[in-house]
């Protein structure tokens, strides 16, 4: 038993007992959120459809291995597998090109390989960087974001580093 | 920008195939993948729409006002000289707040509104250097934001599960640490870089304009 058991369904009678007792009708509130979550997947999948296709046939061409070759003396550096490494690239651009390469990660490697184990990490703990600075500035008139994408990219870079680490303490 | 990345892909894909002798394998995954697009949107559906339910109940209880609660002073620490009670602040909050439930259609908007209001209430400030560069506050703010605050890793989990792991969610406490430390490291590098780089522009930006 790990606290990792708990997490989910603890966070759902919490949810439920709680809206029980603000007096919230929380079946038809449960189902209505269940139509957006629909709209949700409406809204992402024509992306998440393109990114898989092309992903999909980059991998098949051998294009994913080769990625993973060239970047292999950097990945080593930080510790990390080398099928990882086209999941970082593609990370800080798009939510949807990562789900993508993700999933090819984990069908290739398996997902409680080590190399699958540490995309998860990855994916679970990091954003759409780049997007997310474009979009977010672009609702304002700066032009200069100054030390806003070093910052994020430290955050990145830690995250990269401690992935590996964090699941070789955790796992093995 | 995503129109170059996807014409590289596939572009790519036929030149890699070629050079490799197997474009019949590029054909065939062109066919497949397109089925695997559909199985994979199909597990993802499941997972948004359990967590989409559940989070609908939060939120129309009034959980997710009473958990901005708790969090706004330790976040009115974080952004020097903000406005303690004025509208920056208050968005800010619920995008965080969205952020850690996994609200990311809701987060956005806020995220959005949180940056205009910024600018507004920071823009006589002395943390204003000129209306077109980023205040420190703005840059904390988008920073808080391309870390992951997300609690449980939906999209992991379901991807997992549905290539076979034997626990899906065995990696919280690693995707913890490693949110937590990756946030650390960005807002620190953020105010340390803050100081130097406001020295560095000091001289070539005329005050008070």
């Amino acid at each position: 038993m790990r606290v990792s058991d708990f997490a989910v369904p603890v966070i759902f009678v919490f949810v439920l007992i709680y809206g029980l007792c603000r007096k919230v009708d929380i079946f038809s509130e449960f189902t209505r959120g269940i139509k957006e979550g629909l709209q949700t997947v409406l809204d992402i999948f024509p992306a998440l459809f393109a990114l898989v296709l092309a992903v999909g046939m980059f991998r098949a061409s051998g294009g994913l291995e080769f990625i993973a070759f060239l970047f292999s003396p950097v990945m080593k550096l930080f510790g990390i597998p080398q099928e990882v490494a086209p999941l970082l690239i593609m990370r800080p651009f798009s939510g949807s090109g990562a789900v993508a390469i993700y999933e090819s990660v984990l069908a290739e490697t398996g997902a409680d390989s080590y190399a699958g184990r540490v995309a998860s990490v990855i994916l679970g703990s990091s954003e759409t960087t780049f997007y997310t600075i474009a979009v977010y500035f672009a609702a304002t008139k700066v032009k200069k974001t100054r030390h806003a994408l070093p910052s994020a990219m430290a955050g990145d870079m830690t995250l990269w580093i401690l992935s590996g680490i964090l699941v070789s303490l955790w796992f093995y | 920008m995503m129109k170059w990345v996807f014409a590289g892909l596939i572009a790519f894909s036929l030149i890699f195939g070629s050079i490799n002798g197997d474009v019949a394998s590029v054909t065939e995954a062109a066919l497949s993948e397109s089925q695997n697009a559909v199985t994979l949107s199909l597990t993802l559906c499941g997972v948004i729409c359990l967590w989409s339910g559940i989070m609908r109940v939060a939120q129309t209880a009034g959980l997710t006002e009473q958990l901005a609660k708790a969090f706004k002073p330790i976040l009115v620490k974080l952004f020097k000289g903000i406005e303690p009670n004025g509208k920056a602040i208050g968005y800010i909050v619920l995008n965080i707040t969205a952020n850690l439930l996994g609200l990311g259609n809701a987060s956005t908007p806020f995220g959005i509104a949180a940056m205009r209001e910024l600018e507004k209430e920071e823009s006589n400030s002395p943390n204003q250097i000129g209306s077109e560069y980023a205040t420190d506050n703005m840059v904390i703010f988008v920073v808080l934001n391309t870390a992951s605050l997300q609690i449980i890793p939906t999209t992991a989990a379901a991807l997992r599960l549905k290539n076979g792991s034997a626990a899906p969610m065995e990696i919280l406490p690693c995707v913890w640490a490693a949110s937590l430390a990756a946030l650390t490291v960005s807002v620190i590098t953020a105010k340390i870089l803050s100081k130097k780089r406001r020295r560095l522009t000091a001289g070539r930006i005329p005050k008070n304009k």
